[in-house]
């Protein structure tokens, strides 16, 4: 198609087509002669890599230290997987716990109970959060708005800067007198009242991490909503941004209460305060008074100011997940995702009412009917925009030719394992079947299908996709292939079968149950199966870790955009150099975030946001071939 | 190299806002939820026992208390009209106002603190009951507010306010966005003044 004179406003000039491109490319070159010259040599070291302000530099500091969080959490389930396996039974490698908690190689159920409840801890909120918001966010969300940084750069740094203190005194707790924390990652009192000195490192790490999200929220809210490069509506924003706007409403107004109740349980701790006491409390024989708590509380209040941070904070796991499966479908089914306004509409009420749903988690408490049917009605309610959008994403890949990369494989499977996370939890919001169900490995299956396969495998999308964007290089197809199937089978070997253990009865608490367990003897073996599978499943984590780093020295260079993708942070100047801007040109927003195969526009399957109509394309391969991208390969030059 | 980043200093016309007074709306927004839940808290706690202490009985002061609401709330006048003379271009009047909030915020703690000591003459801590656990938690965390705002305003009436000299309409915006924080904390106290002195 021969491109016709026509004119576009580039600032306030009008300018032909052809000229505006040479003007974009000219400032390109010289901004990028700018950084070549001058490459970041006058920043000294603390400040580029430790105490950056750069949100790009900032998301990797949040992804390197959630990844490690992610594989030290994961290695706590690997030990605690070997007990249940054979319970009783000695492990040489359980020695690495020491003869306080394993004596002989036999773990103390004491030890089981501090592993289960830093597991949870450093899974929710050092290492997925982190990553999904931290990471993805932090790099992406300003990018993908066309913004130079975020609104307030400082914050960013402190926010990090919270965030792993918060974790290093939560690894630190392993080592105080009595261990860590025991009393699982929700906390319950009465127990956590009068457990060891752990439980006040966790309460003090908690604030920490606290503090740090709601550093990260206010800024992610203001740079949304004051950040957005020139065109950016807010109806053209990519469905990640959405997500993690939403994100950042939950994580601002959901984690103060948890802080309230962390304050109050402190005070308790330390101050010998009876918020969450009953009175007439009774511990190991002697009268809750005497040790000086003088009762008069409610252990029910730490529930209602738990569970009122913790429901949401299920949002904040699985929101920044679907945004990224949203843009790695539309990416590589070349079409549109389907019902964007709906999608939009769909996480903006599922955030309003994932702030009351949260007494769902307390149906055993005896509340009573009247409430129990509120938060059964509210919960079936919630399920309505969650189905709505994994309809919204299954249609999209309706018709479409599917290109089956690594990032592609992990997003597409997040669809059905989401979904069978989502429909395993509504017996679970339902009291007659709640109270069955409750505290069994039905409930563990549940949130690690949502989590699992569900947020980490999009975790795992969104590395593969984002990696080039980051490194310039991309990560090896076949190893990714292999990790990927890997992980599929083994994961589902490793969640599936929790579910008939869970109605069988077997509890999530106990690696030995005796006696109790006779009931549940044909489902107990399964423990073997599930241990063998999560052992699997952690070396077929091994390709992942090497590809990550091979990849950055000897991966395939790509180009700036080799996806062919048409959101923004694929115009912006390629990465390294890490603290310079990133923008050679401020973008003009034209159209939607999602213009795949648009039959108006001929010259390629993708219209990126950016591009001014009429101005001519970047060449792209015939075919739409994802990394035989001629051009984009040159302009790493 | 130093990034320019936009509407930090003036508003984005389609919102009307600068980023660090959208900032402080949403943190405040925040610490509604931290000291919403407290209050709740307290609101649980009291209706789930049959007898619950009253201030008066309990011996808060509350004259005292009283003395430190109009305290406050001479402070929230008086950071406005620091903000003000400041748009009005008098950085010396500003000062001055912002002097007299640090004295106020300081006047609050001084007896603040006269009224803890009390307490504790008495033989009333956290631990005693519910009561003293919930009064010291709320006014404790409130106090630490109102020291957080001390050290602000003591930060802009000295080396801060250099930056009047470079960037006046930044720095403006930066008393007006304290002013806000201030005013919250000063709502907070009007909630906590009648719910656990008079109540």
């Amino acid at each position: 198609m021969a491109s016709p004179r026509r004119q576009i406003r580039v600032g306030k000039q009008w300018l032909y087509a052809g000229d505006a491109e040479k003007a974009l490319r000219e400032a390109i070159r010289v901004r990028e002669e700018e950084e070549r010259e001058h490459g970041g040599h006058h920043e000294p070291f603390l400040r580029k890599y430790v105490f950056s302000t750069d949100h790009k530099w900032i998301g990797i500091q949040y992804g390197i230290t959630a990844l490690c969080f992610l594989l030290f959490g994961f290695s706590l389930m690997l030990l605690m997987r070997l007990q249940l396996a054979a319970p009783g039974k000695a492990w040489g490698i359980l020695k690495v716990l020491g003869e306080g908690r394993a004596p002989g190689g036999v773990m103390l159920p004491e030890a089981y109970n501090q592993l289960g409840a830093m597991h949870g801890t450093i899974m929710v909120f050092l290492a997925i959060v982190p990553l999904a918001v931290g990471a993805f966010g932090n790099y992406l969300v300003p990018l993908m708005i066309g913004a130079p940084d975020m609104a307030f750069p400082k914050l960013n740094m402190a926010s990090y800067w919270c965030y792993m203190p918060g974790g290093l005194i939560m690894l630190a707790s392993f080592a105080v007198t009595g261990g860590t924390a025991a009393s699982g990652w929700t906390s319950y009192p009465p127990l956590s009242d009068i457990a060891t000195a752990g439980q006040t490192w966790w309460l003090v790490g908690m604030i920490f991490l606290i503090t740090s999200s709601l550093l990260g929220s206010v800024n992610f809210l203001v740079t949304i909503i004051q950040l957005r490069a020139k065109g950016m509506t807010f109806m053209r924003l990519p469905f990640f941004v959405w997500a993690q706007f939403v994100t950042s409403f939950l994580l601002l107004l959901a984690f103060p209460p948890l802080e309230a109740a962390g304050v109050l349980q402190l005070m308790d701790r330390v101050a010998h305060t009876s918020f969450f006491l009953p009175s007439g409390l009774i511990i190991s024989g002697t009268q809750a008074t005497a040790m000086g708590w003088n009762g008069g509380g409610n252990p029910i209040l730490w529930q209602h100011l738990f569970w009122f941070l913790a429901h949401p904070e299920v949002y904040v796991l699985i929101l920044p997940a679907m945004g990224i499966v949203g843009e790695i479908i539309a990416n590589n089914t070349r079409k549109p995702l389907w019902g964007y306004k709906s999608l939009v509409g769909a996480v903006i009420f599922l955030g309003f009412m994932s702030f009351v749903v949260w007494a769902h988690h307390m149906f055993l408490t005896g509340m009573g009917t009247v409430i129990s049917a509120f938060f059964q009605t509210t919960t079936m309610i919630i399920s309505i925009p969650s189905v709505i959008i994994l309809t919204a994403m299954l249609m999209s890949l309706w018709g479409a030719s599917m290109r089956f990369n690594t990032p592609m494989l992990f997003a597409i499977t997040f669809l059905p394992m989401f979904g069978i996370g989502g429909l395993t939890g509504l017996p679970l919001g339902l009291a007659a079947t709640d109270i069955h169900l409750h505290d069994t490995y039905y409930v563990i299956g549940h949130f690690h299908y949502v989590v699992a396969p569900g947020t980490i495998f999009a975790m795992f999308a969104g590395i593969y996709f984002w990696f080039p964007k980051i490194t310039g290089k991309q990560m090896n197809e076949f190893w990714g292939k292999v990790h990927f199937w890997g992980s599929l089978v083994c994961i589902n070997g490793v969640f599936f079968p929790m579910f008939y253990q869970g109605l069988a009865g077997i509890s999530r608490r106990l690696y030995d149950g005796g006696d109790q367990y006779a009931h549940a003897h044909p489902a107990l073996h399964s423990n073997v199966f599930i241990s063998v599978s999560a052992w699997t499943l952690f070396v077929f984590q091994i390709p992942f870790i090497i590809n990550f780093f091979a990849s950055m020295i000897w991966g395939k260079k790509v180009g700036a955009n080799p996806w062919h993708a048409t959101t923004l942070e694929w115009a912006a100047t390629t990465s390294p150099p890490l603290a310079h801007g990133n923008f050679a040109i401020v973008p003009s927003v034209f159209r939607g975030p999602y213009e795949y195969s648009n039959p108006e526009y001929a010259e390629a399957d993708f219209w990126p946001q950016h591009q001014a109509e009429g101005a001519v394309p970047e060449p792209a391969a015939p075919g739409g071939g994802m990394l035989s991208h001629g051009a984009a390969a040159q302009q790493e030059h | 190299m130093h990034i320019e980043i936009p509407y930090n200093v003036r508003p984005r016309p389609d919102t009307g806002l600068y980023n660090a007074k959208l900032g402080i709306w949403l943190f405040l927004a925040s610490e509604v939820m931290l000291f919403g839940a407290l209050f709740s808290s307290l609101i649980l706690l009291r209706s789930g026992v049959p007898h619950w202490p009253h201030g008066r009985d309990e011996g808060l002061n509350i004259p005292l208390a009283t003395v430190n609401t109009l305290v406050l709330i001479i402070s929230s006048v008086t950071v406005v009209l620091a903000w003000a003379n400041l748009r009005l271009g008098d950085l010396k009047k500003a000062r001055l106002f912002l002097g007299a909030t640090l004295l106020c915020a300081l006047g609050f703690m001084v007896i603040k603190t006269i009224e803890y000591t009390d307490k504790f003459h008495h033989h009333h801590f956290p631990s005693t009951n519910n009561f003293y656990a919930i009064y010291f938690t709320l006014t404790g965390l409130h106090g630490l507010h109102v020291l957080g705002g001390m050290i602000v305003f003591a930060y802009f009436i000295g080396p801060g306010s250099k930056m009047w000299a470079t960037e006046p309409a930044r720095f403006t915006n930066r008393i007006e966005v304290c002013g806000l924080y201030w005013h919250f904390v000063d709502l907070v106290w009007i909630f906590l003044f009648p719910v656990l002195y008079l109540l």
